[in-house]
């Protein structure tokens, strides 16, 4: 400010226009944010110095000192000598080539496991296609019918010429994507319908009945309600009555995930400034005009941030059902490393892994800031 | 004068009255807002409402569409009689138009799409009929040009006088108007202003909780003074201002005459 006062004079000069060129430019924004004291130039050397260090070992160890494959003996058992040499200096990938599709798809008949890997596809299909804006019409929902049903005939099969595979062996990346999505695409209504009830102020009994249900399952740890689902839940079934254990454990899921979505969507809807609702009352929009019209739609655009996070915390809880035996990723890659000669290579199988989950994660994060960015930039506040 | 007031007697006493307040009692827990408020206006009349701060005017004209609920008494608006039957509620709110001190504009649809949503779900006017609705309003209201915009890109006045023309496309009988200028700044007033004059002209039945003196003066065919939840005096406009009869009235005036 003193400064626009010292050189007012001069300010309407074309040349004033432009910042000076010690304050532009990759040199300036080195001196400013990393070399302005000697105090940072120490920290951005000492940290350089890590950063590189770390780099170099994972090059190192990951590609440079890597092994890709190991023999096999005459009875197709993998003879990891090499690997054992190597442990320390280099990893062993050729874990991953001997596991991969053990991993991917569990204990699935090995001759169908195009049928898995078909129904990863699609389920990222479908992710690609929701995402985009201009598909999202009532066309939509069909498509995903459509997608959800063809999922299920392949998973299942036992029409069109494919053998049935009962869910027991299912495993790997489709029970991943099959809980998280089902998950999402059921807990996320079920928090909506509930956050509107527990506002809603002309019936105390649905508000009752919904702060009941996210207050119970909030307070109950996610692998007790799995438990529940899975070792309870048919004790009070009538005898013959047999839901599998998948089913059990996705309903666990969804209802769980509801209760958390329902105060994420909550925040929003108390975030709304009252006269929306208001202006729209005075319009005569009926309740579930305005909800859909006005108030959901501004109500999610504010909690996108916190929806996502916990999206995503749900797509890494799916993990959690290899404590009821249900084979998910991560759970196969523990299957895998319990085959005698790969027993030591679990920090391999794990990287592995974890590259699958930060790339579903990532996609998701990304996306919502896209998404964050692109609605809010119509609307000037 | 008194020919006037005659005139407005009669047709008080022979046509149905568009809005009728009889002996309304509201509380917000133990604070009692509204006092026996007792209001008759016929079709066609414009009613004004002032008084200070809290004094219960915004509530009461709150009441007329039922955003807020009374507690005592009757309202009967256009024929109807507001009570927690939805469907007359319905049939209120939609002869019933309203415009609010913050614009309360929906930020997310453009201005166009602000103005055709009632209609369109409310009345289930096709769209095309709508949007010409839309266009024919924004042109009086001498904002066509931002049909296509969000209201966040809109000035204070223009904004407000997007959410009179999105009242108006619900073919109200009865315009609502809660202090709408009390949120703008000065140079805006005036546009906003003389949209509503406009459409004073047009013999809209209308009720408007403003402290415009010079508004009240040049459209009001009554002004009523409401002081803590009760209605101390109404009647028109000259003879209201110039000659006030209690105390609160005269001490409310100097206050809002001192302050402009």
């Amino acid at each position: 400010m003193s400064e626009t006062t010292a050189t007012a004079g001069v300010i309407s000069t074309p040349a004033r226009d432009q910042p000076p060129a010690s304050l532009v430019g990759p040199w300036a924004w080195l001196r400013t944010n990393l070399f302005s004291s000697w105090w940072s130039t120490a920290v951005t050397l000492a940290l350089g110095y890590i950063i590189v260090r770390v780099i170099f070992d994972v090059v190192m160890w990951g590609v440079v000192n890597a092994i890709w494959t190991v023999p096999y003996n005459a009875n197709g058992v993998a003879d990891t000598g090499v690997c054992q040499l190597a442990k320390g200096s280099g990893a062993c990938w050729a874990l991953i080539a001997d596991k991969y599709r053990l991993v991917l798809f569990g204990r699935y008949p090995y001759y169908e496991q195009w049928r898995p890997a078909l129904v990863v596809v699609l389920f990222v299909g479908l992710y690609v296609v929701s995402a985009m804006r201009r598909f999202w019409r009532k066309e939509l929902l069909l498509v995903w019918l459509v997608t959800l049903t063809v999922i299920g005939i392949l998973m299942w099969g036992g029409i069109f010429g494919m053998t049935y595979v009962p869910e027991d062996s299912w495993g790997g990346l489709p029970i991943t994507l099959i809980l998280a999505t089902f998950g999402a695409a059921f807990s996320f209504p079920l928090a909506i319908l509930v956050a509107l009830g527990r506002r809603s102020r002309n019936l105390p009994a649905v508000k009752m009945l919904c702060v009941l249900y996210v207050e119970l399952i909030r307070g109950v740890p996610l692998i007790s309600v799995l438990f529940m689902a899975s070792v309870m839940f048919p004790l009070f079934m009538p005898a013959g009555v047999n839901v599998n254990k998948l089913l059990r454990a996705q309903i666990a899921f969804i209802l769980f995930a509801g209760a958390y979505l329902a105060e994420v969507v909550r925040g929003g809807l108390q975030a709304l400034p009252k006269g929306q609702g208001e202006a729209a009352d005075a319009l005569g929009l009926s309740y579930w005009q305005k909800t859909g019209f006005i108030i959901l739609p501004q109500a999610l655009r504010l909690v996108i941030p916190p929806l996502v996070n916990t999206f995503i915390g749900f797509f890494k809880d799916t993990s959690l059902v290899l404590i009821i035996g249900i084979f998910d990723l991560l759970t196969m890659g523990k299957v895998a490393l319990s085959d005698p000669p790969w027993q030591s290579f679990s920090t391999e199988m794990y990287v592995a892994l974890a590259v699958i989950y930060i790339a579903f994660c990532f996609a998701m994060s990304k996306y919502s800031r896209n998404l964050e960015r692109d609605l809010n930039r119509a609307r000037v506040r | 004068m008194s020919a006037a007031l005659q005139s407005s007697v009669d047709r008080g006493s022979n046509v149905e009255p568009a809005i009728l307040l009889d002996k309304v009692n509201k509380w917000y827990g133990s604070m009692h807002v509204l006092r026996d408020v007792s209001l008759s206006i016929a079709p066609s009349e414009r009613v004004v409402v002032c008084g200070p701060s809290g004094s219960g005017k915004s509530t009461m004209i709150r009441c007329i569409n039922r955003l807020e609920t009374h507690q005592e008494g009757r309202i009967v608006v256009d024929g109807t009689e507001l009570t927690d039957d939805t469907r007359a509620l319905d049939t209120i709110r939609r002869e019933v138009g309203m415009v609010f001190q913050s614009f309360n504009l929906f930020p997310h649809l453009t201005i166009l799409q602000n103005c055709t949503l009632a209609p369109i779900w409310v009345r289930k006017m096709p769209k095309a009929e709508a949007e010409d609705l839309a266009m024919d309003y924004l042109r009086r209201v001498k904002i066509p040009e931002q049909a296509s915009k969000y209201p966040g890109q809109l000035s204070g006045g223009q904004q407000q006088r997007v959410a009179i023309a999105r009242a108006l496309c619900m073919k109200p009988k009865i315009m609502l108007f809660d202090e709408p200028t009390s949120a703008l700044d000065p140079e805006m007033i005036k546009e906003v202003l003389d949209t509503m004059i406009g459409l004073a002209e047009t013999g809209m039945t209308m009720v408007c909780v403003t402290h415009e003196m010079g508004f009240a003066r040049q459209v009001a065919d009554r002004v009523v003074f409401m002081d803590r939840g009760e209605i101390v005096e109404s009647g028109e406009p000259k003879s209201l201002f110039e000659n006030p009869q209690t105390d609160r009235l005269k001490l409310f005036l100097s206050q809002i005459l001192r302050g402009h």
